[in-house]
């Protein structure tokens, strides 16, 4: 058995084991801490099958943005040392066959697929050959998606400011508190 | 050799990651922890597509792109889910499924 091998069956433990923890925890601070490490866990595969670059945008984003944005909101909204209310066991057990049920078919399905591979020359996915092909006009170029990406994030981003502003005509005592204090 | 890792481990484990997943959403009633199954999900989705890349279509780079604007995607809906659980927390004091009900109908 070979290092990358046993680093791939590593791999495989800390993130399953991680994701199954992070759905079945009580504790929703330490469900999310679970969810980091299955995200770290999937950051390693790509280590693994060396697409450095997705696996540093893995951690970037996922690993440093969203789950600290998970973080903070929990801080804003939970009530520390709370546990989540104990589910049904009835609803648990039948949520737990139908996703093994599921599993298990398409599991089959894809063992019983026959994946060709091509032939031609593997392409070394490297940051040059990924910022070349994304910003290419030309057929294969993927220009457009990434305008039309960085519009939708910058209208989430707005819509987020929108929502989460806190409006003066819904509280108007504690606008009046702090126009005094000032 | 069974054991030696290849596309057919990386899509039982993506396919694992997706159902794990989705246990969570069947379970869970806060909404934090159900956007957490979310990105569970979307996570092996990703996994998924440079796992085909990588063992399929190593000439192409179709799976890297999609995985990109799929990371870029996510994290746009984590902030406006997270903007939204904010304002609900506000005015109702619980992100609880069964306890916001007023968008039901």
């Amino acid at each position: 058995m070979s290092g990358s091998t046993i680093v791939f069956y590593l791999l495989a433990i800390l993130t399953l084991v991680s994701a199954v923890l992070a759905v079945s925890s009580r504790q929703i601070f330490r469900a999310a801490i679970y969810l980091l490490f299955s995200l770290i866990g999937i950051a390693g595969f790509y280590f693994w099958m060396q697409y450095d670059f997705i696996a540093a945008v893995q951690i970037i984003v996922y690993v440093g943005g969203i789950t600290v944005l998970i973080i903070f909101s929990i801080f804003l909204t939970q009530n520390a040392g709370e546990l989540l209310p104990q589910q049904k066991i009835g609803k648990q057990v039948f949520a737990a066959a139908a996703v093994f049920c599921s599993f298990a078919l398409v599991m089959l399905q894809v063992y019983k697929n026959n994946f060709i591979a091509t032939t031609e020359q593997a392409i070394e996915p490297n940051i040059k050959a990924i910022g070349e092909r994304m910003l290419a006009t030309t057929a294969g170029g993927y220009a457009l998606p990434f305008e039309v990406v960085s519009i939708l994030l910058l209208a989430a981003l707005v819509g987020c400011i929108v929502i989460a502003i806190r409006s003066t005509t819904t509280q108007p005592l504690t606008t009046v508190q702090e126009q005094d204090k000032i | 050799m069974l054991l030696l890792p290849g596309l057919y481990h990386l899509l039982f484990i993506s396919t694992a990651l997706f159902f794990i997943g989705m246990f969570g959403f069947f379970t869970r009633k806060n909404l934090i922890t159900m956007l957490m199954s979310v990105e569970l999900i979307l996570n092996s989705v990703n996994l998924n597509f440079i796992a085909f890349n990588k063992y399929l279509w190593p000439n192409r780079l179709d799976g890297v792109f999609f995985t990109i604007f799929v990371i870029a995607i996510a994290a746009a809906e984590a902030a406006v889910a997270i903007a939204i659980i904010i304002n609900l927390y506000r005015s109702h004091q619980s992100i609880d499924v069964a306890q916001t009900e007023e968008m039901k109908y």
